[in-house]
């Protein structure tokens, strides 16, 4: 880690002429809860929250060298785990004719679906930052990609482990459990200093986007550890196991459709299992000479961990659409359900957002849990945790 | 006996009208090569009908291709929450284009549908059609007569869009008769009425050859809205590459 950013800084200092580009974010975001909280410290029904995502850029070297920095700090009123800070981007690039280097702390995006993300395994989820598991914490690499006629190949060294961010007891959501998140366990014996390895291979081949890729580390999703503390209470202990994760990917592109497909077949985390999702999207442009897009999209989940995976979808179909007004503010409303085909647990969230001038914009988000029954373990706890979000962001 | 002669006069009329209208603009695409890769900043200003305006910036990368369709990548600067959000497109003569977004809160590539051809351009009054680049097997031809467009002497042609998602029945573009640029678009929708009028400005030439006007100006006739496009610092033949135009500098590209 130290060694990144003396690499990082070294490459960025070794350069006299300073042409920073500075831009960024300020955000507010008011929560309506639909009922009181149950937890206790968590029986309010109203939640304020900001962030502040700067970024400064600095490219030299006709481009083909660059140096960013994004940190990132969000304040929350009643979550003390939700308020936190993070390098989100920290790194030294170099683009060669045939390759690029990158080093420092980075996110990096694998997948083409959209109801999860299962061969997208680099970051760690923020997940106190948002429930749709969007948001990622910044990662110490290294990266080496290879870029030729037949594909790219990209070599990633991964010091540094990134724990999830989980909510804490008075936050909402939250979970009806007590979790033991600050004292993970780990299989390896350096725990978050284990090395961690990746490789991808990626190529567009016509109509179809094919990604190949595999992880040798510390598994980015932990399992659950059920487990009495000294004080008498049962308590779940996040476990980190060192996993191999295969994973596939392809988008075939044809008209109006995009067939998407993912799929993991991961080892170490108890037995072996098969992860999958696949679906389409289909979109309906210009309604009418409207200039309006509908997307709709369908795609289905499946996790061959059955009730004891941590992500809510084990056997759901997802279903959704968008609406582009393709308008000057360019307005965009999506609503999406998953749905599990078991139980009928459904998780609904809808999306509105739209810009104001040329700086500001605003965004309204509906996060409900309909149908659940006790027996679904992941969303039970967080049923009454229904919520609207209205967010103002800022943009210099 | 007559009534043949005259049909075959006038299918031969037709048939010359439409020649004559493929060959100015295959001459025009002729005299636009050669210009390898360019590079230009763009300012869009976009006003409604109660003078309300509001502006996009954004830079724009396009290479040649030989035998095939441009390449394009265009890069978001303004407004601020669509900055670094950047734009792939390889198109194709023939055949969808290949198109990809990268999406920069996410750091996320997407293979997008290309099929959206006459939907407006973030929010203006250019269709992704207009902006394409302008193959000339993409359309049928008809020659319509000579007429002064600009100021200029002009050649004028109607072309029909063969792709059936574009969103207009036809088009009269005013060729230039001494260097075969366009002068004037004007645009015909699915009801046959006239929908918009392009009008190019302040050309300048570059590289001794390529002619690249300063403002393309969009005139919508039926909502009164309008369009300004804006260009400035044109490069060309900056030695640029297919490695300019890749995932790698999709994601990079400011």
């Amino acid at each position: 880690m130290r060694f990144l950013i003396i690499v990082v800084l070294s490459a960025w200092l070794a350069n006299p002429a300073f042409a920073w580009e500075f831009s960024g974010e300020f955000s507010v975001e008011t929560r309506a809860f639909s009922e009181d909280g149950t937890r206790p410290g968590a029986e309010y029904r109203a939640n304020v929250s900001a962030f502040f995502e700067p970024e400064f850029y600095h490219s030299w070297d006709d481009g083909r060298q660059s140096f960013t920095f994004t940190p990132f700090a969000r304040i929350d009123q009643h979550d003390g785990d939700r308020t936190h800070f993070d390098v989100r981007e920290f790194t030294w690039q170099y683009a060669g004719s045939a390759w690029e280097f990158r080093a420092g702390i980075r996110k990096v995006f694998w997948g083409v679906a959209e109801s999860a993300h299962l061969v997208d395994v680099i970051n760690q989820t923020d997940l106190v930052e948002n429930l749709d598991g969007e948001e990622k914490l910044g990662q110490p690499m290294i990266n080496f990609a290879l870029i030729q006629p037949w594909g790219d190949l990209d070599f990633f060294v991964l010091p540094g482990f990134r724990e999830r961010t989980f909510f804490s007891p008075e936050g909402r959501p939250g979970f009806p459990i007590t979790l033991d998140d600050k004292n993970p366990s780990y299989e390896a014996g350096n725990g978050a200093g284990h090395v961690d390895y990746a490789v991808r291979y990626f190529k567009s081949l016509g109509l179809v986007d094919l990604g190949l890729s595999h992880f040798r580390g510390t598994s980015r999703d932990p399992r659950f550890l059920q487990e009495r503390r000294a004080d008498g209470e049962m308590v779940f202990r996040p476990r980190y196991d060192i996993v191999n994760q295969t994973g596939l990917d392809f988008q075939v592109t044809t008209g109006a459709w995009l067939w998407k497909y993912e799929m993991i077949n991961r080892f170490g985390q108890g037995d072996r299992f098969i992860g999958l999702v696949g679906g389409f999207e289909y979109t309906f442009s210009n309604i009418r000479s409207s200039g309006i897009d509908v997307g709709v999209l369908a795609e289905y989940n499946f996790d061959e961990r059955d009730e004891l995976a941590l992500t809510p979808l084990e056997d759901d179909v997802f279903l959704a659409a968008r609406l582009a007004f393709n308008d000057v503010p360019d307005t965009v409303i999506l609503a999406g359900a998953a749905i599990d085909r078991e139980t009928g647990a459904t998780f609904l969230n809808v999306e509105a957002n739209r810009r104001i001038g040329s700086r500001m914009s605003l965004d309204v988000q509906g996060r409900f849990f309909l149908n659940v029954p006790p027996s679904d373990l992941f969303l039970h706890g967080i049923r009454n945790d229904d919520y609207v979000q209205v967010g103002w962001s800022f943009f210099f | 006996m007559t009534r043949t002669l005259l049909t075959i006069a006038l299918f031969a009329a037709t048939a010359s009208a439409q020649d004559r209208g493929r060959e100015i603009a295959a001459e025009w695409d002729k005299r636009d090569s050669g210009w390898q890769d360019q590079v230009a900043e763009l300012k869009m200003i976009l006003r409604n009908s109660r003078g309300q305006e509001s502006t996009r910036v954004l830079s724009n990368r396009s290479l040649e291709v030989e035998g095939d369709g441009d390449k394009l990548l265009v890069s978001f600067d303004q407004p601020r929450d669509v900055k670094g959000t950047n734009f792939l497109s390889f198109t194709h003569i023939s055949g969808p284009d290949d198109q990809w977004l990268y999406l920069p809160a996410l750091k996320r590539i997407k293979r997008i549908s290309s099929s959206n051809k006459s939907g407006p351009f973030m929010g203006s009054e250019f269709a992704y059609e207009d902006l394409a680049s302008q193959e000339v097997e993409k359309y049928e031809y008809e020659f319509l007569g000579e007429e002064t467009a600009n100021g200029r002497p002009a050649f004028k042609v109607k072309r029909i869009p063969l792709d059936p998602k574009s969103g207009y029945t036809r088009q009269v573009v005013w060729f230039d008769q001494e260097t075969y640029r366009p002068e004037k678009i004007e645009f015909y929708d699915r009801k046959e009425s006239l929908l918009k009028t392009l009008t190019y400005k302040g050309y300048q030439q570059y590289v001794d050859t390529v002619w690249r006007a300063d403002e393309m100006f969009m005139e919508n006739h039926q909502t009164g809205k309008s369009t300004r496009l804006l260009f400035t610092n044109y490069q060309f033949q900056s030695g640029m590459t297919d490695r300019d135009f890749d995932r790698a500098s999709l994601s990079r590209a400011r």
